[in-house]
């Protein structure tokens, strides 16, 4: 019995690997014991349920989706500052290697995947239903499943921290070191999983957002009319759908690699590692410009917002946005030029890489004109979009750098790559998702985030970028190789990565002031009473804040860009109020528990698959067929609001 | 997807029009993720392209394919895609028992395919020809063993659909399902077309 626990304890809670799991175990049962404890004495089960598990209201699987992407951005900052505090002195044994190794891979993993993920998805299910003058999604059933499916992939993933062994391949887990032959534990496993889980996901959220934008838009709104951040989730779903089936290919065969014994990527018996390396990164370069296309989209949106002006060239920023995300299939093989495929296949890969700049360049420059002689407000949404157009030309300019394929011999794998992809993906992605997260915070709660606590946040977050990752440049530049746990004094590395480490926990202390921030502003917060905080220009601020969760009481018909913004300016905005002659009842679709179930089940057939159980993992996949099928033999799944709710709701709200 | 109903008052009519729109947002829906499952076959069929010489110590695609199983098989699917575009028909033209009839002609025939399949990955597996003999037999397996699950999901789907439509009759959201499953079908008598050319007949012929 004893011997029974110990091996469990041993093999499966890793006990034997010291206080960072015994702290990790003790800090997750009190959280999970504090987290049932407020639910069981402030009786709020049924409302969890009712409001949150099952919902199909787009708002609020955007809201579900913000905080996964907020607590993700903690756990993977988390990650990068014990890594800081590691590399912060020569010959430091803060960790061991292989603790590094983990920590690595599931820093790059969660904030890509789990961290920049998500929070797109929070906007795109926040903004763009708004935007373009719908009641939901084209699938709001569908889109409840994509975000259950991202949840419990992300609850896998993280759970092999305390729960069997991290994966430690890196967050690229290329073969054959990712292979059953170099890598035993369930790690690696927990990887393949939970990125498999949420992919389902993500490429239903492609395929939900893209009906909806092309076939839901309000009467007089054409592809034209519609707001750039709409767009840009457009370009983003093109390349969510195209690109996501190749990560689901390269997964499942390194799974089938690592579970039935098949020889894709082993060097035995014919298998060609530089096949998933191929495959991940036809996926993987994607993948970033699906990051950052939204972000750019909210840069559209926060420039001619607080610049009081029309965006510069919105027919040009239409085409940078598709350019965009047509080029980013012709990249990848960038991310291993070094693997010798010669100089031909080199070149055109080097000079498609550059070609990207040209659209960029062409955002970045339209941003500015926007700008020009614009009455600027230092709001923060505009201060962070601010901030990113330099952060975002240098890391732009060190890319092309990258790019040029001879040099990149020299600077492959090297500390100036890392200094280089996080100052694009946090100059881009990061500070776009802050902006869009300031921008629409009033929108989907009903109250401004305070003003002073963000900037305090904003200069520590900013500053400390710089601090971190420009030492990190010359870093590279003197041999230093990403993911090394350690280096010797000799080297003279030792100054430029302590400040980074400096530079690192400056923008944790940015963090913390963002949490301090949103805390205080649940209580003290500016209240949003009028729907338009920021003086908006599109549909979403014609709305009251919170929205109604029918949206729009009646669908507006819309005859111009920046609609809201045109009706202002003409003393036109009784318009968009309903009248009460002109409601009608309106078709909602119902909640469901699901979505949620279906979840559940995908997690169970994926913990039974990571340790090879597989009666689990059948009566996991059982309950998702079990899901199927009683879903398609489901017919009721929608209801109407009566007239007289919705005026009732409407006049509360002071606007019949 | 003409089915016409007689509606006398106007909610009816609101009804009505509200299915054809959401059937027609289904569709577009749909097709978008036969996009997405095509270019998950396309990878797929990439690493078996590159994988398929690589044979190892196992058998060549020349010395494993059988032709007549796989120009049974194919003969078969299409056959099954045929019926499945025939049934849609009699569905515009309202004709239900017959619909029913020819989706049931293609299930039998899906299973024909998926049994005929099934056959011949345990002939070759039992002839030493596993997936885990080479990286050529790996690809192989998974490309044709993704296409025979893509199938098989399909079957059960299809009955699913006829269970409904035995049940309902042509009303509301059934034409539309019934649409979107035959499209499926079409979708995966396509991909077959691909597998038979690219796996098959160039097996055959190296």
């Amino acid at each position: 019995m004893w011997e029974g626990f110990r091996h469990f304890a041993d093999t499966y809670l890793m006990w034997n690997e010291g206080p960072l799991i015994w702290m990790s175990d003790v800090l997750i049962l009190l959280t999970s014991i504090g987290i049932v404890a407020v639910l069981t004495y402030f009786k709020k089960w049924k409302w969890l349920w009712d409001e949150w598990l099952t919902t199909v209201d787009h708002k609020k699987i955007g809201i579900m989706y913000l905080i996964c992407a907020l607590l993700m951005f903690f756990r993977g900052g988390v990650d990068a500052l014990l890594m800081r505090t590691q590399l912060a002195l020569p010959n430091n044994h803060f960790l061991d290697a292989e603790h590094y190794d983990q920590i690595f891979t599931t820093h790059g993993t969660i904030m890509i995947l789990f961290m920049a993920m998500p929070f797109i998805f929070a906007l795109f299910n926040i903004a763009v239903p708004l935007q373009i003058g719908a009641r939901d999604v084209a699938f709001p059933y569908l889109n409840a499943i994509s975000f259950w499916l991202f949840f419990f992939g992300a609850l896998l993933f993280n759970i092999s921290f305390v729960f069997g062994g991290s994966p430690d391949a890196g967050w690229t887990s290329y073969p054959p070191l990712s292979e059953l032959a170099f890598d035993k534990g369930p790690g690696e496993n927990f990887y393949l999983l939970g990125l498999q889980i949420s992919g389902i996901g993500s490429i239903a959220t492609g395929i939900n957002f893209m009906a909806t934008i092309l076939k839901m838009r309000a009467p007089g709104m054409t592809l034209m009319r519609m707001p750039l951040f709409t767009w840009s989730v457009l370009a983003a779903c093109v390349v969510i759908i195209f690109a996501f089936p190749a990560l689901t290919v390269a997964l499942a065969l390194l799974l089938l690699d690592r579970i039935v014994g098949t020889h894709f990527f082993t060097i035995l018996h014919g298998g060609n590692p530089m096949m998933f390396i191929n495959l991940f990164w036809i996926w993987g370069h994607p993948e970033v410009y699906i990051v950052i296309l939204p972000a750019f989209g909210v840069f559209s949106e926060v420039v001619a917002t607080f610049a009081r002006k029309r965006i510069f060239g919105y027919g040009s920023m239409v085409v940078a946005l598709m350019a965009i995300s047509v080029i980013s299939f012709f990249v990848w093989v960038h991310h291993f030029f070094t693997m010798g495929a010669g100089a031909d296949v080199n070149t055109f890969f080097a000079v498609a890489t550059m070609a990207v700049g040209i659209p960029t360049g062409v955002k970045v420059f339209n941003w500015l004109f926007t700008m020009y002689r614009g009455r600027i407000r230092m709001s923060l949404p505009m201060l962070w979009t601010v901030a990113f157009v330099p952060c975002f030309a240098i890391g732009g300019a060190t890319g092309v750098m990258l790019a040029v394929a001879p040099a990149d011999y020299q600077y492959h794998n090297s500390y100036f790559l890392i200094a280089h992809f996080h100052q694009v993906l946090i100059g881009g992605t990061v500070f776009g998702m802050l902006a869009g997260m300031y921008y629409w915070w009033p929108k989907m709660f009903g109250f401004l985030l305070d003003e002073r606590l963000g900037r305090w946040a904003f200069w520590f977050f900013n500053i400390g970028f710089y601090v971190c990752f420009m030492p990190q440049y010359a870093l590279g530049f003197m041999g230093m190789q990403r993911r090394m746990y350690t280096y010797p004094a000799d080297l003279g590395w030792g100054t430029l990565n302590f400040i980074s480490t400096i530079g690192a926990y400056l923008m944790g202390i940015g963090f913390l002031f963002m949490v301090a921030q949103i805390i205080y502003s649940i209580r003290y917060g500016q209240r949003d009473l009028t729907g338009d905080p920021w003086d908006g220009r599109t549909l979403e601020w014609s709305l009251p804040s919170p929205v109604p969760h029918y949206n729009f009481a009646v669908i507006p018909t819309v005859e111009d860009r920046d609609y809201w913004w045109v009706l202002k300016q003409q003393g036109r905005t009784q318009e968009l109020r309903p009248r009460p002659e002109e409601i009608q009842p309106i078709h909602m679709p119902k909640n469901s528990g699901r979505p949620f179930l279906m979840g559940v089940a995908f997690f169970v057939a994926g913990i039974g698959f990571v340790f090879n159980w597989y009666v689990l993992a059948v009566l996991g996949l059982l309950g998702v067929v079990a899901c199927m099928v009683a879903r398609a033999f489901e017919y009721d799944d929608e209801y109407h609001i009566p007239v007289e709710e919705v005026q009732h709701t409407e006049a509360a709200l002071g606007r019949l | 997807m003409a089915v016409v109903h007689e509606a006398s008052d106007a909610f009816n009519v609101r009804e009505h029009g509200h299915h054809h729109d959401e059937d027609a947002l289904r569709i577009f829906g749909f097709w978008i993720f036969l996009t997405s499952d095509l270019i998950l076959f396309a990878c797929l069929f990439a690493t078996y392209v590159i994988l398929s010489n690589h044979t190892g110590s196992g058998p060549t695609p020349a010395d494993m394919f059988d032709v007549p199983a796989f120009t049974a098989e194919t003969i078969i699917l299409l056959t099954s895609s045929f019926t499945c575009g025939l049934a849609t028909f009699a569905m515009h033209h309202g004709r239900r028992g017959l619909m029913l009839t020819w989706l049931i002609v293609t299930l039998l025939l899906g299973l024909a395919f998926v049994g005929l399949e099934a056959s011949e990955f345990t002939r070759n597996a039992l002839a030493g020809a596993t997936m885990q003999r080479s990286a050529f037999l790996s690809a192989f397996y998974t490309l044709v063993g993704t296409h025979g699950c893509h199938v098989s999901f399909g079957i059960l789907w299809m009955t699913s659909i006829l269970i409904q439509a035995w049940r309902k009759g042509l009303a509301g959201e059934i034409p539309g399902k019934v649409f979107i499953v035959g499209l499926y079908w079409h979708f995966l008598d396509v991909v077959w077309v691909f597998i038979f050319t690219v796996v098959y007949l160039m097996g055959v012929m190296r």
